[in-house]
């Protein structure tokens, strides 16, 4: 066995201490019916076949185009500290910080990651984490349920439809989940939110993403007001780079922030592991789900940390439990961690106003080759432009070596979308990028035109 | 320092006004022009600044105060603590994996989408299941993606009365916070005098309002349920399904396949039984297998292999899916790993893991000899709970000293006061990793702990004394919380 420290004389010892012969009667206990005799699984590989193998798998990834696609995950310059820091075994092989004594380092990282999301977002109280930005929105929608002891949710069409799909799965058509439209400027319609909070049953919470799926600006702290009129409580899904220069969620009013953290020191990975990002208002501090780390004393008066409120949690609560989550995602808490301090607030700022600096740049340049953007409000560092035939030209540009951004039409299935290309650009996107993207571009169009 | 006595000041008090930020370009222009007055940030973020050796050394500093498998024994009951490979973190690295955005079109991604495709593949080898998702991102996760599955399915059904899940006494606490998050009522039984699922409890809190039965086999206990093959008939005869958690897998690969047995469903933790790194406490990875009944419920999009290559599912293509778990594709950089522990060992490794984390904790099990209670005294699967039932009414000692003692001996404790029907338990997990001579110290120190315990008590009571702080008044950090930083909570720099 490859990692396994046992000789045959190790295992005759256990035996003969144990007192049986083989160790097949230590699974007497499993019924003859159901007993398996091995598995139909291929022999081992030793690490020096395997490691070529993994390699060679790896290049069938084709990761060496200019990619202009965001849509919920970005492409991000990771400082070379935060991997170090992150792949040290005292972090990564210890696990959930059971034994406060010996795990000041894990507990410190995560009080210190609450302390910097919280002065991000300007929010009170921030979760230790959850699993990805998806599920911590769902997890705010059942949030807003629970304060409001009311079933119904509205969420903006500008939420990632991923997102809103994953907090549809969790409701499973037991509270009613309503989507907003958003208008010709690719904003909420406010109107339409206005009638929907008025009309019909009480709306336990509005969500509202900013900048949202299209990469335009909303009208957060209007919105979060008109929620809160109506007696809902209001969660703003925010994306953390951009928190530099756009309103934060404290400062919009709002009850509940989440946010994706993968952009905070997060490679892209295919999906995850990311960081969902949780966090309220001091009003709703016990309604909120997962681990929480406090500052405490130990018995000499030490000042330490240590896990707490866990009376919200499932292995103390059981079936009356805030959430079921039992694990959090410590790591990528603590890449985030590590990644804010080390590029610091010039830093973070720089990195947010780079991506909106290029986006203008595109914006620019796509609209000498005629190619124009589909919604008209304030965007950041992501717009959706219209071209002919999407289809064929995203797969044109591809053969050029070109990820021309999210297809809108296929990926979110929605019929107006269909000729729209999601774009985005991020500090790691250079002028020479933009300016290459859009001359190819303008050679894609003609023979799409010819 | 800016708290009296303070292991290592906050990475806030560290910072001064104008360093670092270096390792990001400026930008050209003032790009605030561009955003509307009212969307703009009013009040600076006051995060730390530092330069990059102070940030490195802060956080070397503080991984230094925990303990990790890296450092010593983990003895965790439940957790599966063995050894995490380095070649795992490796491959998990290699840019065709890392750089890999969860849009990339398809034709580009078909390393990570065979990948994928093959671990589903093995999972349902492994457990004896029909197909698999590999979304949930934790054990916990899973749970909830195979509750909402059987709750579709007996909605599909029109079997709509069925509310209630049936769960053990003994069983994760994750089980009945995840039939209440889905809307079940759980019903708790108690176990047999043999730490085994009553069956005649079972028999009698099943009914037609019963929609499923959630197992955990081998138990939390560390037994295999003897009766398991009764056990599913019945649920099954009431038109129930059979859930099983898998936390316990390590003890059963190439032994006993769930879905073989009858069960409708379970999930894995990849961070346990496959050693991807617990992270201090995630990220994981919880996959779901499930058999031919469940299968139509699985989440969507699922990795499907076709002539032309691998695929995901289009939108709306398998209209019975619960819908997506997961923001993108669940956590695809820890089923890497996974997948990578897997090829390492290959079929035989994998039942060779099982035998000996079997063949570690009954050793562990027969060492400790009559210094601790066993409640459950017959072969243990790779865990087993000790009890300090007796030590505590003969000298006070509970199973909290205990664990702290063990602090002091350099070791991580099991996991104490679980499972819950256990008086004074702890729950013990050596693992197949490790070597004979840790097993053997270890036991050793259990042993002069429970020596120490009737001749001086007092001394047990006040460990730990070596470790970096010592015990922590949890009650008052919880009676008046705080959070998180705040300028007024520290002394100003000296």
């Amino acid at each position: 066995m490859p990692y396994g420290p046992h000789t045959d004389a190790d295992r005759e010892r256990m035996l003969a201490t144990i007192g049986v012969a083989t160790v097949d009667e230590l699974f007497a206990d499993i019924p003859v019916a159901v007993r398996e005799g091995g598995l139909a699984l291929g022999p081992g590989e030793p690490e020096q076949l395997l490691m070529p193998a993994l390699e060679r798998l790896s290049a069938r990834n084709d990761v060496g185009r200019v990619s202009f696609l965001g849509a919920g995950a970005y492409r991000h310059h990771i400082p070379a500290a935060v991997d170090e820091i992150i792949r040290r075994g005292e972090f990564m092989t210890a696990y959930t910080p059971y034994q406060p004594e010996v795990s000041q380092g894990t507990l410190q990282t995560i009080y210190e990651y609450q302390s910097l999301i919280a002065e991000l977002t300007t929010m009170d109280v921030v979760s230790a984490s959850h699993y990805d930005g998806a599920s911590a929105a769902a997890e705010a929608a059942l949030m807003m349920l629970r304060a409001t002891r009311r079933e119904r949710i509205l969420v903006s069409e500008g939420v990632h439809p991923n997102v809103r799909e994953v907090i549809a799965t969790y409701f499973a058509d037991r509270f009613a989940l309503e989507t907003v439209a958003v208008g010709e400027d690719g904003a909420t319609d406010l109107t339409a939110l206005q009638r929907a909070l008025t009309d019909g049953d009480p709306v336990a919470g509005v969500m509202l993403a900013n900048p949202n799926f299209f990469g335009i600006l909303e009208p957060m702290a209007d919105a979060a007001s008109r929620a809160h009129e109506a007696g809902a409580l209001f969660t703003a899904v925010v994306e953390p780079t951009s928190l530099m220069l756009l309103a934060p969620p404290g400062e919009v009013g709002a009850d509940i922030a989440t946010a994706e953290g993968q952009p905070l020191g997060m490679p892209l990975q295919f999906g995850g592991p990311y960081l969902g990002i949780l966090a309220a208002t001091q009003t709703l501090a016990r309604q909120i789900p997962g681990r929480l780390v406090g500052s405490a004393r130990d018995a000499e008066g030490r000042p330490c940390y240590v896990m707490t409120m866990r009376a919200r949690e499932q292995d103390i609560r059981r079936e009356k439990a805030a959430s079921n989550i039992c694990t959090n995602q410590a790591l990528c808490a603590l890449a985030a961690t590590v990644y804010v301090s080390t590029v610091g607030p010039e830093g973070l700022r720089n990195v947010a106003a780079q991506g909106a600096e290029r986006a203008r740049e595109l914006e620019a340049a796509l609209a000498t080759t005629g190619v124009l953007r589909t919604h008209t409000g304030p965007y950041l560092n992501e717009f959706a432009v219209d071209v002919p035939d999407a289809a064929r030209v995203h797969a044109d540009l591809l053969r050029r070596g070109f990820v021309a951004g999210l297809q809108l039409g296929p990926a979110i299935d929605d019929e107006r979308f269909r000729d729209s290309l999601l774009l985005c650009t991020t500090e790691m996107t250079t002028s020479d990028d933009v300016t290459t993207f859009a001359a190819a571009v303008a050679a894609t169009l003609a023979e799409v035109a010819a | 320092m800016t708290r009296e006595g303070e292991l290592e000041p906050t990475i806030f008090d560290l910072s001064e006004r104008g360093r670092g930020g270096e390792n990001v370009a400026p930008a050209g222009s003032d790009v605030l022009t561009a955003i509307p007055a009212g969307y703009r940030r009013r009040r600076p973020a006051a995060l730390p600044e530092l330069s990059e050796p102070q940030v490195v050394r802060h956080f070397t500093r503080l991984s230094q105060l925990n303990y990790s498998i890296d450092t010593g024994f983990y003895p965790l009951g439940s957790c599966t603590m063995k050894y995490n490979p380095k070649l795992n973190e490796h491959a998990a690295r290699l840019p065709g994996f890392a750089r890999l955005h969860p849009f990339a079109p398809e034709q580009a991604a078909q390393g990570t989408l065979q990948m994928l495709h093959e671990l589903e593949q093995i999972l349902c080898e492994i457990s004896g299941f029909h197909a698999a998702t590999l979304q949930p991102a934790a054990g916990a996760h899973g749970e909830l993606t195979a509750m909402l599955m059987i709750r579709a399915y007996h909605r599909d059904r029109g079997d709509e009365g069925r509310t209630e899940v049936i769960v053990p006494d003994s069983a994760h606490g994750t089980n009945p916070a995840t039939a209440s998050m889905v809307g079940f009522t759980t019903i708790t039984i108690p176990s047999a005098e043999d730490g085994s699922v009553d069956l005649a409890a079972l028999r009698g809190a099943l009914g037609p309002r019963t929609a499923a039965v959630m197992l955990t086999n081998p138990s939390t206990y560390g037994l295999f349920e003897r009766a398991i093959v009764e056990l599913l008939a019945a649920t099954h005869a009431a038109g129930a399904l059979a859930y099983m958690d898998g936390a316990n897998l390590n003890a059963i690969m190439g032994r006993f396949k769930p879905g073989q047995a009858g069960f409708d469903a379970m999930h894995f933790n990849l961070h346990k039984t496959f050693s991807t790194p617990h992270g201090g406490g995630g990220p994981g990875a919880g996959p779901v297998a499930v058999g031919e009944r469940l299968a139509p419920y699985l989440p969507t999009p699922r990795v499907l292999a076709e002539a032309a290559g691998y695929r995901f599912e289009r939108p709306g293509e398998r209209p019975t899916a619960i819908g997506r778990m997961s923001g993108f594709h669940g956590n695809a950089g820890i089923l890497l790993r996974a997948y990578a522990y897997i090829r390492t060992h290959g079929g035989p490794g994998l039942q060779e893991v099982t035998d000996d984390a079997v063949l570690a904790a009954n050793y562990l099990k027969a060492r400790l000899g009559h210094a601790f209670d066993i409640p459950f005294d017959r072969p243990c699967m790779h865990e087993f709970v000790a009890s300090a039932a007796s030590i505590k009414r003969e000298s006070g000692i509970r199973a909290l000293d205990i664990a702290k003692a063990l602090l002091d001996h350099g070791f991580h404790p099991p996991t104490i006061y679980f499972p819950l029907s256990v008086e004074e338990g702890m729950l013990i997990e050596p693992t197949e990793t490790e070597s004979i001579e840790t097993i053997d110290a270890f036991a050793d120190a259990l042993l002069a702990i429970a020596a120490e315990s009737h001749e001086d008590p007092d001394v047990v009571k006040r460990a730990p004394v070596t470790t970096p702080v010592r015990r922590i008044d949890e009650t008052e950090a919880a009676r008046k919380p705080q959070l998180r930083w705040q300028p007024e909570l520290t002394n100003s720099k000296g």
